[in-house]
């Protein structure tokens, strides 16, 4: 029980992105829910392999902009009509055309920053230690190397059942990940 | 392979230069882009550079300590030419930075493979050019301390920024502009920041790009939202960047002087910046690939396909300025078909003409595919477009403003030592940073470049 604690999972790595997509997809019809594949670059299809839903960035990006678009417009409203009105030869004190540079840009700035801020914490980061970390040859998970780890909260995980899973899809390495 | 299929592999059948020369691997595109940063030395061609970009921007930083201690009359500005080099240089640096936008968001958005090499170092161009551009503003108002005026703040005074101003809306974009730059460059540099960490081999590097990588590890989910993050940056920063220099042609066209209160301003302008700004990365990419021999990533087909570019958008700045000779005529505005006239024969007509033969006529020699496949040829024509450009801001703004309405009111302007110093001294500032960048980050985006390599293999099984 006390090693089952400390354990995170079982990690198989391929050797290309075609291996880890084919794997990720036999590991999904497996029955197996906790599982992530990492990857050096985003390879195609596997959030569908890995059957990963939709994602909340966009509706994220799209608040942020209608904040950063309706905020911006009211508070030009409120500083130029309201708070410190400048009646300039009678002309009308809401002039919304002459409103809208400001309230585009300021629509843009709130939806780049709810989308990068919005991707940055869904995806919980900033995290530098994570137990994948642990595993040596993960270091290559950045440039050339491709993983599958699935996860001992997984209902269906068993140590050796599922390493031997993992080495029937051809994964090269299959190891132990221990959260430390 | 059926006999239906054309021989693709024929020798007779011209194809196109690769945008990723043959044979690499995920390892060698990764190895060879993080080595110029992790593994390379200093070299003397690097710190001969590095030391002449400096000193450039020492120069800078005497000239505006001067400025500040001195005001603005050290300048070449004079009533009623208030807008001298400050404003020239601020136009001509903004514009630069949008060809590095283009290349990032919208070739992202039009699916343009050959932009993934250049995209990296295309977009620190435009962080360093609009810091450049930034700093125009910032000193011309003569009290730089106060420039947070420009700013709604709950000030003691009361009172609040007018927002009918295209002044104002100037700060909103330009700080807009260069807040969404930061972000799309940095969310790019993400997973090339984790590969560094991973690879770095000192613990003070790991530890930098450990710290700016944020614990990136490349798991599937982070990637999917990654994606989607990158993609609507792409489609933000694709308006973002045809307002930003269309809002700068607001500072001139809402004004009634001749020559500026012309509704072709706007497109004219992002043409011109896009034009600008392509040339820039010619100037760029050129020596950066000859230095660290990446001419497996920056391959022919780029260079060709940016000269491509500058033809078309030389073409549209080439329109604007017919049609500022056809609108003058055609409004029978006197004081419009005046100025065209001071174009050609005022004062700074040695500058038009000179304009004329940067931006539209020595450009047309890219109809030549042999021209366009030259790179020194390519490296001069991007410094004459860059030239031409910067002349076209200087008729722009000087022109107008010696020969406005009244003869009482008309002036001359030449600009000081001090001018020179201060715009020279921001070549200093942008050569330095991209000295510090091409060492100190991967100019070229490692992740993309594996994605590219991907592709190839799966083309070849």
């Amino acid at each position: 029980m006390e090693q089952r604690a400390q354990l995170y999972g079982v990690m198989g790595e391929f050797e290309t992105a075609h291996q880890l997509l084919h794997a990720a997809e036999q590991v999904r019809d497996a029955g197996y829910k906790h599982m992530d594949a990492y990857a050096p670059f985003p390879v195609e299809g596997l959030s569908e392999a890995l059957g990963l839903g939709r994602n909340l960035v966009p509706l994220v990006t799209l608040l942020g902009g209608l904040g950063g678009g309706l905020g911006g417009f009211g508070f030009e409203y409120w500083v130029n009509i309201v708070s410190y009105p400048m009646n300039i030869a009678g002309r009308p004190l809401n002039s919304w055309p002459a409103f809208i540079p400001v309230t585009f840009e300021l629509t843009v700035l709130g939806a780049a920053l709810s989308a990068v801020f919005g991707m940055i914490a869904l995806n919980g980061l900033p995290r530098p230690h994570h137990p994948v970390f642990n595993v040596h040859r993960f270091l290559r998970a950045s440039s050339d190397k491709f993983f599958i780890c699935i996860e001992a909260t997984d209902p269906k995980f068993n140590l050796a059942e599922t390493a031997r899973f993992l080495h029937g899809l051809n994964a090269q390495h299959v190891t132990e990940v221990q959260d430390e | 392979m059926s006999a239906a299929q054309p021989p693709v592999n024929h020798p007779e059948i011209r194809r196109l230069v690769p945008v990723l020369a043959p044979g690499h691997t995920y390892e060698s595109v990764t190895e060879k882009i993080s080595g110029v940063v992790l593994t390379r030395p200093l070299g003397l061609g690097w710190l001969a550079g590095f030391a002449l970009a400096f000193s450039l921007l020492m120069m800078l930083t005497v000239a505006v300590a001067w400025l500040i201690a001195k005001g603005v009359g050290i300048w070449g500005i004079n009533i009623p030419i208030g807008w001298g080099f400050a404003i020239v240089n601020f136009v001509w640096w903004i514009g630069i930075g949008h060809a590095g936008t283009l290349i990032s968001a919208i070739l992202f958005l039009l699916n343009q493979k050959w932009r993934t090499s250049i995209n990296r170092f295309a977009e620190a161009m435009t962080l360093f050019a609009v810091a450049c551009a930034g700093l125009f503003p910032l000193i011309h108002t003569g009290r730089p301390w106060m420039a947070y005026y420009m700013f709604p703040y709950p000030s003691t005074m009361g009172i609040w920024p007018q927002f009918r101003s295209p002044l104002i809306w100037d700060v909103f974009a330009v700080s807009t502009y260069g807040t969404v730059s930061l972000l799309f460059w940095f969310v790019g540099l993400i997973p090339d920041l984790a590969t560094l960490r991973d690879r770095a081999p000192h613990q003070w590097q790991r530890m930098i790009f450990g710290a700016l990588a944020m614990g990136w590890r490349g798991s599937a989910r982070h990637w999917h939202r990654y994606q989607s993050a990158y993609m609507l940056l792409a489609g933000l920063a694709t308006p973002l960047v045809l307002s930003v220099h269309t809002v700068v042609s607001f500072d001139f066209s809402v004004a009634i002087v001749p020559g500026w209160h012309t509704t072709i301003f706007p497109p004219y302008f992002v043409a011109g910046a896009i034009y600008s700004g392509f040339a820039m990365v010619l100037t760029i990419a050129i020596p950066l690939r000859a230095a660290y021999g990446l001419q497996d990533f920056i391959t022919m087909r780029h260079l060709e396909n940016m000269a491509k570019v500058m033809l078309a958008t030389g073409l549209i700045v080439a329109y604007g300025y017919f049609f500022e000779w056809f609108l003058a005529g055609y409004s029978g505005n006197k004081f419009d078909m005046f100025l065209v006239q001071q174009r050609f024969h005022g004062p700074y007509s040695p500058y038009y003409f000179a304009l004329i033969l940067c931006n539209i006529l020595t450009p047309q020699l890219l109809w030549i595919q042999k021209v366009r496949r030259n790179i020194p040829a390519l490296f001069v024509m991007s410094l004459i477009i860059n030239t031409g450009m910067w002349l076209e801001r200087f008729v722009i703004v000087v022109i107008s403003l010696t020969r406005d309405f009244m003869p009482s009111a008309w002036g001359r302007y030449s600009a000081t030592v001090w001018d020179y110093a201060t715009f020279v001294g921001t070549l200093g500032l942008f050569t330095t940073l991209l000295f510090l960048f091409a060492r100190a980050l991967p100019a070229i985006a490692m992740a993309e470049m594996r994605e590219l390599v991907a592709h190839q293999t799966e083309e070849h099984e």
